[in-house]
């Protein structure tokens, strides 16, 4: 199987003259962690959206350029279906408040309409909640709300969410930066464990957590992809100066 | 400041607040003095056969309001059924699409619309559909009550909705979910208790409207189940009966007032029930 999944070549984004992200060239490897880190308002996070087209839910949202997963255009796809490929875990938890536990994980089969015999949907609740490490805590309780849970369970949830529709790329925007550090700790342990089956993307403004848990590092400053490389590399011999700047403290 | 200020200071505050809870208080009486002349006046006429059998004729005693009270039921239920899928369905096009230029004059439309007089709305119906149909009809009065009914539910979805976080929908296009499933699937759902409380306002708004029914429903002496000819209603009757030189008949105005008044009041309560108990906690 080919390395790369995901592949951009000259892409841009803009929110209507705003150009936000601009000529970003990356290749993604297959079963990786990829960190996107950077200053606040630098692209990364709509650069993060513009891979499952959520960046053109926003009115007056624009772009261009090239964008691939296994080499089809990503932009020549329906959207829904570009979103059941590639799932998102968004910076609040956000599970679905009128729905139960067990609800809220088979959410992407059963609000789409897609049926399966009961069978089936126990298998995909257990099997998601357990990749998330969170189907002891909750087992008892699948018929209970959602939104009972604490932060860093209802991440979980989210997580286990998007797990549940068999994605290729998981694509996470700050996952943690609304959860405490033990929370924390749980979610980055996952995406050790998640990267055996899919391609894991994570928008973060936390230096360390990107250091702690990718194997590659992009990093992203005024809209421009400065630099990406091996994460080790980035953070002990960064080629750019910014990069250098940036993982020293000198500006955030 | 010296002690003579400061207590003039302190006197003026409690005045003032003084004033306020007077003026609190003096909004509550008018209500509780309709309530209890109405029913005073209302409540010995009602009992099981007024609530079941037909007005009599002028001259025998006795007789009840139950074409009324069918009437009324078929012709909200019809305005119903008309109103509230058109005005869910206007509402959340107007929540999701908030600055579009169809939106800002949907919204002004609907905005001046809940301020056109009833028997305004009453006369359009006449001439748009009494008289091309060639006669009075309960369907008639059910599309005047639905227009009086658009607005309110309406701006209560699209209100309810608007307060939703984003996040909400963001998590369901995420999924892959379609507009439509994204729409009734999860964002009308979680906002179900605001939507549902716009609806019931609505029906208890239109409940009492007289003016519109005079030239479309028509009024009937007799019990009629068919919507497309003329049909009693509950405001209709009063107004008829109230108005008649007829001692029989004006207790069937006070019976039917209790009626209505306490169908008012249930609705209202009920309302504010279904609020508390299907509000999705966020």
């Amino acid at each position: 199987m080919e390395s790369t999944i995901i592949k951009s070549k000259g892409f841009n984004a803009s929110f209507g003259s705003n150009h936000v992200v601009k000529n970003v060239n990356i290749e993604i490897p297959r079963n990786h962690v990829i960190a996107v880190m950077g200053p606040s308002g630098c692209g990364k996070t709509t650069y993060l959206r513009c891979i499952n087209r959520m960046h053109e839910l926003i009115p007056g949202a624009t772009s261009s350029g090239e964008m691939t997963i296994n080499n089809e255009n990503i932009y020549d796809m329906h959207p829904i279906f570009v979103r059941q490929k590639i799932g998102m875990v968004f910076q609040r938890p956000n599970p679905f408040p009128n729905l139960s536990i067990y609800d809220n994980v088979i959410a992407g089969y059963k609000l789409n309409g897609i049926r399966l015999p009961k069978a089936e949907r126990d298998r995909i609740v257990e099997h998601s909640l357990t990749r998330v490490a969170l189907w002891k805590e909750v087992k008892d309780a699948l018929n209970k709300k959602g939104s009972f849970l604490s932060g860093g369970q209802q991440q979980r949830l989210c997580i286990a969410r998007a797990v549940a529709m068999e994605p290729e790329v998981l694509l996470f925007d700050e996952p943690t930066s609304a959860l405490d550090p033990i929370s924390t700790s749980t979610v980055e342990e996952l995406f050790h464990e998640l990267k055996a089956n899919y391609t894991l993307i994570i928008v973060t403004h936390n230096m360390q957590q990107a250091a702690r848990v990718s194997d590659k590092t992009a990093f992203f400053y005024m809209g421009e992809l400065v630099e990406y490389d091996e994460t080790k590399i980035m953070f002990t011999n960064p080629k750019d100066k910014r990069t250098q700047n940036y993982i020293t403290g000198r500006f955030s | 400041m010296d002690g003579k200020n400061i207590k003039y200071r302190i006197g003026k505050s409690n005045v003032a607040q003084i004033v306020t809870t007077i003026f609190a208080f003096a909004c509550v009486i008018p209500l509780l003095f309709i309530l209890g002349f109405i029913l005073k006046a209302g409540i010995t006429k009602i009992n099981w056969h007024f609530l079941v059998s037909i007005p009599k004729p002028v001259g025998e005693s006795g007789g009840g309001i139950v074409n009324a009270l069918v009437g009324s039921i078929l012709i909200i239920l019809c305005a119903s059924v008309i109103a509230i899928p058109i005005g869910i369905l206007a509402g959340i096009y107007l929540s999701e699409n908030g600055k579009s230029r169809l939106a800002y004059w949907c919204r002004l439309c609907v905005d001046i619309l809940q301020g056109v007089p009833s028997i305004v709305i009453g006369i359009i119906a006449y001439f748009w559909l009494v008289k091309p149909l060639g006669g009075f009809s309960a369907l008639s009065g059910s599309v005047a009550l639905a227009i009086m009914m658009l607005p309110i539910v309406i701006r209560s979805t699209e209100e309810t909705l608007k307060l939703l976080p984003s996040s909400l929908q963001e998590a369901a296009f995420a999924l892959g979910m379609p507009f439509h499933r994204v729409m009734f699937k999860v964002v009308v759902p979680v906002g179900i208790s605001g939507i549902l409380s716009g609806v019931m306002l609505a029906i208890a708004r239109i409940t009492g409207e007289t003016a519109p029914l005079l030239f479309t429903a028509f009024g009937n002496p007799y019990l009629s189940y068919n919507i497309t000819k003329p049909m009693q209603s509950l405001p209709h009757l009063i107004f008829d009966y109230a108005t008649s030189p007829y001692d029989d008949w004006k207790n069937l105005a006070w019976g039917a007032s209790v009626i209505l008044l306490l169908w008012v009041l249930l609705l209202n309560i009920f309302t504010k029930l279904i609020t508390r108990k299907w509000k999705v906690q966020l």
